[in-house]
């Protein structure tokens, strides 16, 4: 069955159409690759799932729950903004961490505010607070960072800012798990050890929408690969299919720049 | 007998002293007021409701497009002209007054201050913590406003700097705050009179607060070098 269900999604920015009608399903454990050149939507498409955006059409629903209706003109307030939300964790392109607090006050700073908000916060503080600590720790552990938990993120690489953002998404334990191209922004030695690391969640059968431009690593880690291009889904299937024999011309000519390079 | 022990110097440092303290009074007292009230006044020129974006920014080209000097003799007299006698008298009513012209001026200014700090707060913040599950409360409380505080810390000293100095304005409805003792020994005041070196005398004390306060800005802006933003 399908945790995520994406019907028709457009979406304009004044008389611009970025996305066009774009049409997805994503089963639990599966991870898709969402490739195409600049400019062809991927990012804004994430950005609608996450309500950092508004389709101009279109519904998605999480486990057969439609959480976004674009037709549906009632303002959904900010608290169940928040709740229908947290389906979803998001990894951003230039991190984004919060530069006044160490590498595991950013992976556990939100899961305290939303501890603080239960009514049994009071009673069993210190138990939870350390719960949460632990947790963090864990989390921090498995990106390989146990040592730079008391770092600030000024004093972390790139590669390690990245691993803390991730960190940062699973601390919230997701549903599905949104990177926006978490490589981009770093130097090519850096971008290996976060690619290990989504690697890694891909094997432990984490569900991913993961935005990039490596193609190597989409072919080899994702299940499904999205081709967009000018807002629209150009091709979509098994990845090794459409990377290794793409079916439409434009994936054809879009792959293969990037083989040149 | 040296002059430090005179009588001329005991009698005019006292008075300067006393004139000190209600330089501080109305120092505190603006800042007090003036920084909640300007935060506030910040949220308004950037509302997305524009109604209120406009009358916001319409407020703050009056506030600082005129002289302060203007705006305490309007607070201090314009009610009086209307029949309205709302300071009262003596020098409470006076210091009343005036400190409702400081901390309207200055929370104008300083929303400036403050609009800028918040705007200049990578907009990937608020996302980051939306997309946490963080409240817009808790975005500005855990997020942005200490960011915001780091940056703008250069320029509220500035601002802060010329308050100690812009008290001095208070006196044009005759507060008696430090220079206006000063000048009181020119006039004639407790016996003596024509004296030049108090009012000069003054900015011993100027220097010395501000100089207290540059300090202690400067150690804000060290405590916050832990991150960078």
């Amino acid at each position: 069955m399908a945790i995520l269900s994406v019907k028709n999604i457009s979406k304009s920015f004044d008389s611009t159409e970025v996305l066009k009608d774009v049409s997805f399903d994503l089963d639990a454990g599966e991870t898709i690759a969402i490739i195409g050149s600049s400019g062809s939507g991927k990012t804004t498409l994430l950005r609608c799932l996450t309500f950092l955006e508004k389709p101009t059409t279109g519904t998605v629903a999480v486990r057969d729950e439609v959480i976004i209706d674009a037709a549906d003109t009632t303002k959904l307030g900010d608290e169940l903004i928040r709740e229908r939300r947290s389906h979803f964790g998001f990894v951003f392109q230039s991190f984004n961490l919060f530069p006044q607090y160490s590498a595991l006050r950013n992976v556990t700073l939100a899961r305290e505010l939303q501890a603080k908000e239960q009514p049994d916060f009071k009673a069993n503080r210190k138990a939870i607070l350390e719960e949460i600590e632990n947790e963090g720790r864990e989390l921090l552990a498995m990106m390989g960072l146990a040592d730079r938990a008391d770092y600030y993120p000024h004093q972390l690489s790139g590669g390690q800012q990245q691993r803390v953002a991730i960190a940062r998404a699973l601390a919230l334990k997701p549903d599905i798990l949104c990177f926006d191209e978490p490589t981009s922004a770093l130097d090519p030695e850096l971008t290996g050890e976060v690619l290990k690391v989504i690697r890694s969640l891909a094997d432990q059968k984490t569900t991913m929408i993961i935005v990039t431009h490596e193609m190597a690593f989409a072919r080899d880690v994702a299940d499904r690969v999205i081709f967009m291009d000018g807002g629209v889904v150009i091709e979509q299937g098994p990845a090794k299919e459409v990377i290794d024999n793409p079916q439409n011309e434009r994936t054809r000519h879009f792959l293969a720049r990037y083989n040149e390079h | 007998m040296s002059f430090f022990t005179s009588l001329e110097f005991r009698t005019v440092i006292e008075a300067l002293n006393q004139g000190f303290l209600r330089t501080l009074e109305l120092f505190f007292v603006t800042l007090v007021g003036a920084l909640p009230l300007g935060l506030i006044i910040s949220f308004g020129s950037m509302s997305r409701f524009a109604p209120l974006r406009w009358f916001t920014k319409t407020l703050v080209w009056i506030v600082r497009g005129t002289p302060l000097v203007l705006q305490i003799i309007a607070i201090f007299y314009v009610p009086g002209l209307l029949g309205v006698y709302i300071w009262g008298g003596g020098d409470s009513g006076r210091f009343a007054a005036v400190s409702v012209a400081f901390i309207i001026n200055y929370a104008f200014y300083f929303s400036e201050i403050f609009r800028g700090g918040i705007q200049a707060v990578a907009h990937g913040q608020t996302e980051a913590g939306l997309v946490l599950g963080m409240t817009r409360r808790q975005i500005f409380f855990r997020i942005t406003l200490l960011q915001m505080i780091k940056r703008i810390v250069p320029p509220m000293s500035n601002e802060i700097i010329t308050l100690v100095k812009d008290t001095s304005l208070a006196r044009v409805i005759a507060l008696q705050e430090i220079i206006w003792m000063g000048e009181s020994f020119m006039k004639g005041n407790q016996g003596f009179a024509g004296l030049v070196w108090p009012l000069f005398f003054t900015a011993v004390y100027y220097l010395a607060f501000s100089g207290i306060v540059t300090i202690l800005l400067n150690r804000l802006e060290k405590k916050l070098d832990y991150f960078r933003v």
